[in-house]
């Protein structure tokens, strides 16, 4: 009987059935921040455990709040750090080097399909990009992933989502997966994994596919997960040139970890793109969401370009085209955070943060910053926020602020606007 | 193990996400004690106050459906264990929140909508307190002069780190 890509990676990975359907798997990669890592520090100090599995495989980074805003930020950040240095953890990203996790991991070479991957962080399920079991944990799980270099899981059942047919002009992965989980509805994936395939999945470039697998959190999911495919090697090819012959020789390994023609899902839902509009969120909740058309007009105060979502290089691209040679609306401000050092400096290479600045935008260090609400752009009561982040939750964004997410092209064309506004038509 | 059991607080309402349950601001706090006054300060719900008397004098939680959806922290189980509430029940749970409860010796006790409704139709008594047998896998509320009991189902895994009070524990003597 055929194989899902994530019963593969499970399988490979089994390091102990303590009972039925619970798999205790071996990890490939552990990755740390400095919101949730470093309780799990203080624990594993308290245990008298103060140890790593294999510092070769944890990453870390500062991200959420850098640089440090007050004392409590700073001591969250020295605890990281510290604990970093002691234990020899070379891959550990800070001022100057760091950036928003799931933007920074993936670029610096990290995941490769059929690993398993966990970290303190809901967004984990963006790195199933690459074909990896990618789930987000919470503190604990994440201190014996430290300590053991294992984590437990139950058996993955996967939802099979095909995106059929081509992306119109002005729609994107934003819109899609927005659509996805407005199918799916916010616990309509949960303990599920979700395997994005179908036509407009292969024609998405690295980042895309990051943007879509980003939000199966949004739905529930424990991973979103994308076939290892030609995008996956070309991607990855500088960091895995060494290792394999020819780009072909890759593919043919990577390809391995494809789920079968006959794997059983517990769902399949398809979805033809090509009839879809830019999408708009409407409540505190991702699932609702709305074609722009319905939403167009809606004023807002600010627009928040960035996060592990869509704070990448073709966001910004995409964004810039639309305003360049332009204004934002006196009643708006525009805010933008490229998500890691190399996202922001091929940008100014590009002349893309000209375009920002001249058109108004405040452009940041790489953070999380606004997106959930802890620095660097956080909302008033009352006030609303065009955002191109993952999660419209009441107060993400600061204490009775609202959030609508949407793609950064719509972004682009709110802030223009001053409410929110189609791009189609900036195009 | 910890104890389950005690004055009940119902919040009837689906997809009670982690920011209500502890808002992303205090996850600066470096110690589990100094989350416990935030306990579900931005959860809006007629009738319910999270500064209040009942909060406090609750230690089981009822809920609906997908209960702590939204981030991984684990401050939402921790906001709710310095507040000595060691259990919550609820319809269904996101998978993170649910997990991250059995890691720490707590308990997410999940109960097909009918028999949650018995459980809800106490909600009304002033009085109404529930006791948890994890063991014996049966749930006793009582409440305005009445008493009934229902069962639960658990894994043997989620069971195991209750007993073991949480996987650091259950993990490191085992891996
Ligand atoms: S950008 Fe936002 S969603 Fe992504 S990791 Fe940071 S806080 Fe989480």
């Amino acid at each position: 009987m055929g194989m899902t890509i994530a019963e593969k990676i499970f399988a490979s990975h089994l390091v102990d059935e303590p009972f039925q359907g619970t798999r205790v798997l071996k990890l490939d990669v552990v990755m740390c921040h400095e919101i949730t890592t470093p309780i799990a520090i203080a624990d594993l100090i308290a245990r008298g455990k103060d140890r790593v599995f294999d510092s070769s495989k944890i990453k870390a980074v500062i991200d959420h709040v850098t640089p440090s805003k007050d004392s409590k930020t700073a001591t969250q950040a020295k605890m990281l750090r510290d604990w970093a240095r002691r234990h020899n953890i070379k891959d550990f990203f800070d001022i100057g080097a760091n950036g928003v996790c799931h933007a920074l991991f993936p670029e610096k070479g990290f995941i490769r399909p059929g690993y398993t991957v966990i970290m303190g962080d809901s967004h984990t399920c963006t790195h199933g990009a690459f074909g990896a079991f990618a789930a987000g944990v919470g503190t604990t799980d994440l201190e014996v992933g430290i300590l053991k270099g294992v984590c437990a899981f139950r058996e993955p059942k996967t939802i099979r989502v095909n995106l059929n047919g081509k992306l119109p002009k002005g729609v994107y992965a934003k819109d899609a997966i927005l659509h996805v989980i407005g199918r799916l509805g916010v616990n309509g994936a949960t303990d599920r994994v979700i395997e994005f395939r179908g036509e407009a999945v292969d024609a998405m470039t690295m980042e895309s596919r990051m943007t879509l697998c980003n939000m199966a959190i949004e739905a529930g999911g424990t991973s979103g997960i994308c076939m290892p495919d030609s995008v996956t090697v070309d991607y990855l090819w500088p960091f895995i040139s060494q290792e394999y012959a020819s780009k072909e020789a890759a593919l043919a390994e990577f390809k391995k970890w494809c789920s079968d023609e006959d794997a059983i899902y517990e769902r399949v839902v398809d979805l033809d793109v090509s009839g879809l509009e830019p999408a708009v969120t409407f409540g505190y909740k991702p699932d609702q969401v709305k074609s722009i058309t319905e939403m167009a007009g809606t004023p807002v105060d600010q627009v928040y370009l960035g996060s592990c979502t869509n704070g990448r290089l073709e966001d910004l691209r995409v964004a810039a085209s639309i305003l360049k040679g332009k204004k934002i609306a006196p009643t708006v401000r525009a805010i933008l955070s490229p998500a890691t050092p190399k996202i922001y400096s091929d940008a100014l290479h590009e002349g893309l943060i000209d375009i920002f600045m001249e058109a108004g935008f405040c452009v940041t260090n790489p953070t999380c910053g606004a997106c959930l609400g802890m620095s660097n752009g956080v909302l008033a009561e009352g006030e609303v926020c065009a955002s191109t982040t993952n999660r419209n939750f009441m107060g993400r964004m600061g204490k009775g602020g609202m959030v609508h997410l949407m793609s950064p092209a719509t972004s682009a064309a709110t802030a223009i606007e001053g409410k929110m506004a189609d791009p189609r038509k900036y195009l | 193990m910890k104890t389950f059991g005690g004055p009940a607080l119902f919040l009837d309402r689906s997809d009670i996400n982690t920011d209500e349950i502890i808002p992303a601001k205090y996850l600066t706090e470096i110690t589990k004690e100094d989350l416990k006054p935030y306990i579900l300060e931005d959860l809006k719900l007629p009738g319910f106050d999270p500064k209040g008397e009942k909060i406090k004098a609750s230690r089981v939680v009822v809920s609906r459906s997908n209960f702590g959806c939204g981030s991984s922290r684990e401050h939402a189980p921790w906001v709710f264990e310095v507040n000595d509430i060691n259990v919550v029940i609820a319809e269904s749970f996101a998978r993170i929140f649910r997990q991250n409860m059995f890691n720490c010796g707590m308990a997410a006790l999940e109960l097909p909508k009918e028999t949650l409704d018995v459980l809800f139709g106490y909600a009304g008594f002033a009085d109404t307190a529930i006791s948890v047998d994890i063991e014996g896998q049966k749930i006793s509320v009582r409440g305005g002069g009445k008493e009934e009991s229902v069962s639960f189902e658990i894994s043997p895994f989620d069971k195991a780190l209750v007993l073991a009070g949480g996987w650091v524990d259950y993990a490191d003597s085992k891996y």
